[in-house]
């Protein structure tokens, strides 16, 4: 591998394997910490393909990392302990943004922070939809599936893919979609080319080295609006979300909805919903709104106010129904404008999430990281509540501290997430405790059919089993691909519970 | 491996309003200017001088104003210190790897950190912030 990268880019100290290893592992200092062996820095397609075709000769196990800042669900540490990470940081070339298209092409080193810096120094009229926090790698977090905040077609980040090449294990370079037509110019305008779309087997894979990536881009809005409207009754949950999902999908609004509970939410946690007539006392009593619907809107200001009167109207039906406008802002946000606004509805990179953790939270000594759980809830107020109270009420009897509770959570635009934020301590007792209850709380979940769409490397074996469907043959399927396209297992074993054939007998969640 | 060097010149007012979030001012002494090109890009985002930000108001939280949370207003910084931090972490701060920080830059950082505060292009509102610490 030396000779393929060089020496410099070849790590294998204990000084340098520190830097790789996961910081919000809830494995610190176990044997079961997942670490990595060495650590290999490419510069280009062609030093990948030399590493791949050294470590599937020699039967290597290879983790590739984009970034490596995927803090809270594993960072740069791989699945299979002993693996050698790749990390693609070096390759952080822009190769391409195109505007009249609206799109783009990235190597994998390519932060949200770098294209940003990219398109603001080059006077591009795009914008970038990002994540909270921003550091990550656009590739990175497309393949993991992260999300972000502001129009529909942007804000699911795998979905706004257009084009992959990947490295396989045997060396050889492949291109999705219209990248497999020489010459043609649309690998960035159609995804799927003929036959099997097969973009999606580099999505929580361990099948391919993913070496660019096309996305979708935003064209500048000329404004944006953010709006709510305030309910007062427990009951009105339900004809609220399947309003809220009427508009939505009927392009009234284009950017990231919220249904919030004003009478429950306490910073960032959204409380246990009650029984409705407790409910309903308590929004008596206080005068806090039952729900909030929110949504924001990009477009032209005549446009935004439109279609915003128009919300109002629908949402009249609902008794005691109050609106509240927000202000509308013009784009692109003047310097003041960008000390006030939350950044990532903006397309603009931060890591001011963090501050969360500054000072500990609640009655929680500050930390040492955190990790999540994030599970696919249906879109439906039902859902929404029973969701809410299922966790609330389990991580309550298990004694999961919990520093984020958002059950609504719409980065995609016809599921719920769940999101829950735990912290995580370097302490093998309140580790191991915690990795218990998380498995627990998994298996709570399945069974009332919500699935996590993302998790750490912990526990993601668990994950994998819970999605069992006539006999887990997400998974046996998943490992004949795997046996096809790495019969020797080189790729990120284990990654989302798929193990080559070599190390599939006898492994534990 | 490229030198991350942000230059607001000529750049949308959004551009200079980020860098101006982010950078810790005017123009540090050519001896240090490296080392603050890359604080600006790898470090301010988190500890350049606002509460708003995770490392500023972590130390603040830490200190409780005895020392400048923010670290370019510091002067009790040595190097080796900031590359402890850097390759080790600390509370949610993860290490940064060699793909990110070289060792270089990292000198880099630590000699930008130790250098004398007026070297270190910080605006007079925060040199006098930072020499009223001292």
């Amino acid at each position: 591998m030396r000779s393929a990268v060089g020496a410099d880019w070849v790590f294998t100290s204990e000084g340098d394997m520190h830097t790789y290893r996961d910081f919000y592992s809830v494995l610190w200092d176990e044997p079961d910490e997942r670490v990595a062996s060495a650590a290999v820095a490419p510069a280009n397609v062609e030093e990948v393909q030399a590493v791949v075709r050294a470590a599937n000769a020699r039967g290597i196990p290879l983790y590739p990392i984009s970034t490596g800042r995927n803090l809270g669900y594993g960072g740069a540490a791989p699945v299979y302990s002993g693996s050698v990470v790749l990390d693609l940081k070096r390759m952080d070339k822009v190769i391409e943004v195109n505007e009249g298209n609206a799109s783009c092409l990235v190597e994998p080193g390519v932060s949200y922070f770098d294209m940003y810096r990219h398109l603001q120094e080059t006077g591009s009229k795009l914008w970038l939809d990002v994540p909270d926090p921003g550091w990550g790698s656009m590739v990175g977090n497309a393949l993991d599936s992260g999300g972000g905040y502001t129009a529909a077609p942007y804000r699911g980040h795998f979905e706004a893919q257009c084009g992959i090449e990947a490295v396989l294990a045997d060396g050889e370079l492949f291109r999705t979609g219209m990248g497999a037509m020489p010459g043609s110019e649309t690998w960035q305008q159609y995804r799927m080319g003929i036959g099997p779309c097969l973009d999606g087997l580099f999505r929580q894979s361990s099948l391919g080295v993913v070496t660019k990536m096309g996305f979708w881009l935003f064209p500048q809005p000329e404004a944006y609006l953010s709006c709510s409207i305030d309910v007062f009754n427990y009951e009105d949950i339900e004809p609220l979300v399947d309003l809220m999902n009427e508009l939505e999908y009927s392009n009234i609004f284009n950017g990231m909805p919220s249904v919030s509970s004003p009478v429950l939410s306490n910073g960032m946690m959204f409380n246990e919903v009650p029984e409705p007539a407790k409910m309903n006392a308590m929004v008596r009593e206080t005068g806090k709104a039952a729900w909030r619907a929110s949504a924001t809107f990009y477009g032209p200001e005549k446009v935004i106010r439109a279609q915003w009167e128009y919300m109002k109207e629908r949402f009249a039906k609902f008794e005691g129904a109050r609106p509240n406008e927000g202000e509308l802002i013009k784009l692109p946000l003047s310097p003041e404008a960008m000390e006030k606004v939350s950044k990532a509805r903006f397309g603009i990179p931060s890591l001011e999430i963090f501050s969360v953790g500054s000072n500990g939270f609640g009655d929680f000594n500050p930390s040492d990281g955190h990790i999540w759980f994030s599970a696919i809830i249906p879109r439906t107020g039902k859902g929404l509540v029973q969701a809410n109270r299922v966790m609330r009420q389990e991580c309550a009897r298990l004694g999961i501290p919990l520093f984020m509770f958002s059950p609504a959570v719409t980065c995609w635009t016809r599921s719920f997430v769940l999101f829950a934020a735990v912290p995580v301590y370097k302490d093998k007792d309140s580790n191991k405790a915690l990795r218990e209850k998380v498995l627990e709380i998994i298996k709570i979940c399945a069974a009332n059919g919500w699935g996590e769409y993302r998790c750490p490397p912990a526990f993601q074996d668990a994950v994998m089993d819970s999605y069992s469907f006539n006999n887990n043959i997400l998974r046996r399927v998943n490992e004949k691909i795997k046996d096809a396209l790495d019969p020797n297992g080189i790729i990120s074993a284990g990654r989302y519970g798929v193990w080559p054939k070599h190390l599939r007998e006898g492994r534990g969640a | 491996m490229k030198a991350q060097v942000v230059v607001a010149l000529g750049a949308a007012a959004v551009l200079a309003a980020l860098s101006a979030q982010a950078a810790e001012g005017g123009r540090a002494a050519p001896e240090f200017a490296e080392g603050k090109a890359v604080y600006d890009e790898w470090c301010a985002t988190c500890h350049a001088d606002s509460l708003g930000l995770a490392g500023t108001l972590a130390l603040q939280t830490k200190y409780q104003g005895a020392i400048p949370a923010a670290l370019a207003l510091r002067t009790d910084l040595e190097p080796e210190v900031v590359e402890y931090f850097v390759r080790n972490g600390v509370a949610w701060m993860a290490p940064f790897r060699k793909t990110e920080v070289s060792d270089a830059q990292l000198a880099a950082i630590g000699a930008y950190l130790s250098a004398p505060l007026d070297k270190r292009g910080l605006t007079a509102a925060e040199l006098a912030k930072a020499k009223a610490a001292q």
